[in-house]
């Protein structure tokens, strides 16, 4: 498949995986509101990563659907960043994660409104107005939690010494992103990596924790090269289709 | 036989409702972006263009499944449905008479432009103070947030502003 191809799942994998994992949360939200916040915000990530796998599988034709796209694949196909598929350990984590990665999306989609393909443009500019929601949120919380109690604060803690392994995978360039950004079709995410920190930094600073973004990173999942735990949340997102193939609601 | 013109068609097109807010109609949304005679030498037909409010809105396969269904039951299937999402939705687009449906509802309307700055106060929809207080960003559908009255003590849903 072509560079393009290949982007569009990239982009469509990470929208789709995260939203997985919080709709995880479905009844079991610390409260109702925020239950429903984190159902709502998963809604959107699943929404976006639909206008991404349907404008891929128009591209791809020949049996090719949005639905064979997410359901269909298997481990080594999916594109997503890592630390998107790591499962909840706590609501911190859950609300951290989010933070970073709403942040970053934010950064990328606001380049990708002017990217020179439309249909990825168009769909930037959808996503955006929700990523800003989605940052506000989970930005929020992350200060709440961090200058919160002192168990908060301990969990915030535990889960920064997790994700900040993993963050730095989005500021990777993949093969197909440098070949894309020559036609400006993709964003370097390596053009990302300074407003990042210095949006996030602030944050840290007001929920007192400590941030400092290493040079080491754990990478490989746009290379298919995923931790243990993504086959475990495809095989249960994908189960009514590998059991009943071509199954319909 | 009476022509068909677009009006027609938008006053059927009224009678279609947003499931999750069934006071307001497609038209008061928004949603309905342009509806347009195509030429086409063989086949013309009619294209409704629609766009959808938020991305993962569940209310968007309902409504465009409603607006067949209102075009056929008025005896019309040569027609097309376009979705299209840029410029992106936006509740600017929401008409005055949407907005009056909604407070009278009792969900307090998008109270300033989705451009503009997002701090002016929300107004409550049973009692008009202003004295109100967010409880949740997210409310009960992704366009919605959940906000309390501090001078009649309820809770209400306010339609974002996006």
């Amino acid at each position: 498949m072509d560079h393009l191809h290949n982007y569009l799942l990239h982009l469509a994998d990470n929208a789709l995986i995260l939203g997985h994992r919080n709709s995880e949360w479905c009844g079991h939200g610390p409260v109702l509101e925020q239950d429903i916040a984190l159902t709502n915000i998963s809604l959107d990530l699943l929404g976006q990563a639909r206008y991404f796998y349907q404008y891929a599988a128009s591209r791809a034709g020949a049996g090719v659907t949005e639905d064979s796209l997410a359901y269909l694949r298997d481990t080594r196909e999916f594109k997503n960043f890592l630390v998107l598929e790591l499962p909840d350990s706590d609501w911190g984590f859950t609300v951290l994660r989010q933070y970073l990665f709403s942040q970053y999306q934010y950064l990328l989609y606001e380049k990708l409104v002017d990217a020179s393909d439309q249909e990825i443009a168009a769909i930037a500019e959808k996503s955006l107005k929700e990523v800003a929601y989605h940052v506000r949120w989970s930005k929020e919380w992350v200060i709440r939690l961090g200058d919160g109690t002192t168990e908060s604060r301990k969990k915030m803690i535990a889960s920064w010494n997790i994700l900040k392994d993993y963050v730095g995978e989005f500021f990777i360039a993949s093969d197909e992103e440098k070949m894309l950004t020559e036609s400006n079709m993709a964003v370097d995410p390596v053009t990302l990596r300074e407003k990042w920190i210095s949006l996030v930094n602030p944050v840290f600073e007001e929920a007192t924790l400590e941030f400092r973004l290493q040079k080491w990173t754990q990478q490989g999942g746009r290379q298919g090269m995923h931790t243990e735990h993504l086959g475990y949340l495809l095989a249960e997102m994908q189960y009514m289709q590998r059991t009943y193939p071509g199954m319909e609601w | 036989m009476k022509l068909l013109t677009e009006h027609t068609i938008l006053e059927w097109l009224e009678s279609v409702k947003d499931p999750e807010v069934p006071v307001l109609s497609i038209l008061d949304l928004g949603i309905v972006r342009k509806v347009e005679l195509i030429n086409d030498p063989i086949n013309p037909f009619w294209e409704i263009t629609i766009t959808p409010t938020y991305s993962g809105c569940p209310a968007m396969d309902v409504i465009s499944t409603q607006i067949r269904m209102i075009l056929f039951a008025n005896g019309i299937s040569n027609f097309r449905i376009k979705q299209v999402l840029s410029p992106a939705w936006t509740t600017d687009w929401m008409s005055d008479a949407g907005r009056e449906k909604l407070k009278a509802y009792g969900i307090a309307p998008p109270q300033y432009s989705a451009s503009g700055k997002d701090n002016s106060k929300v107004v409550c929809p049973n009692c008009g103070s202003a004295d109100t207080t967010v409880i949740s960003e997210f409310g009960s559908t992704a366009c919605k947030a959940l906000y309390r009255c501090e001078n009649c003590l309820e809770p209400f849903d306010y339609f974002k502003c996006h």
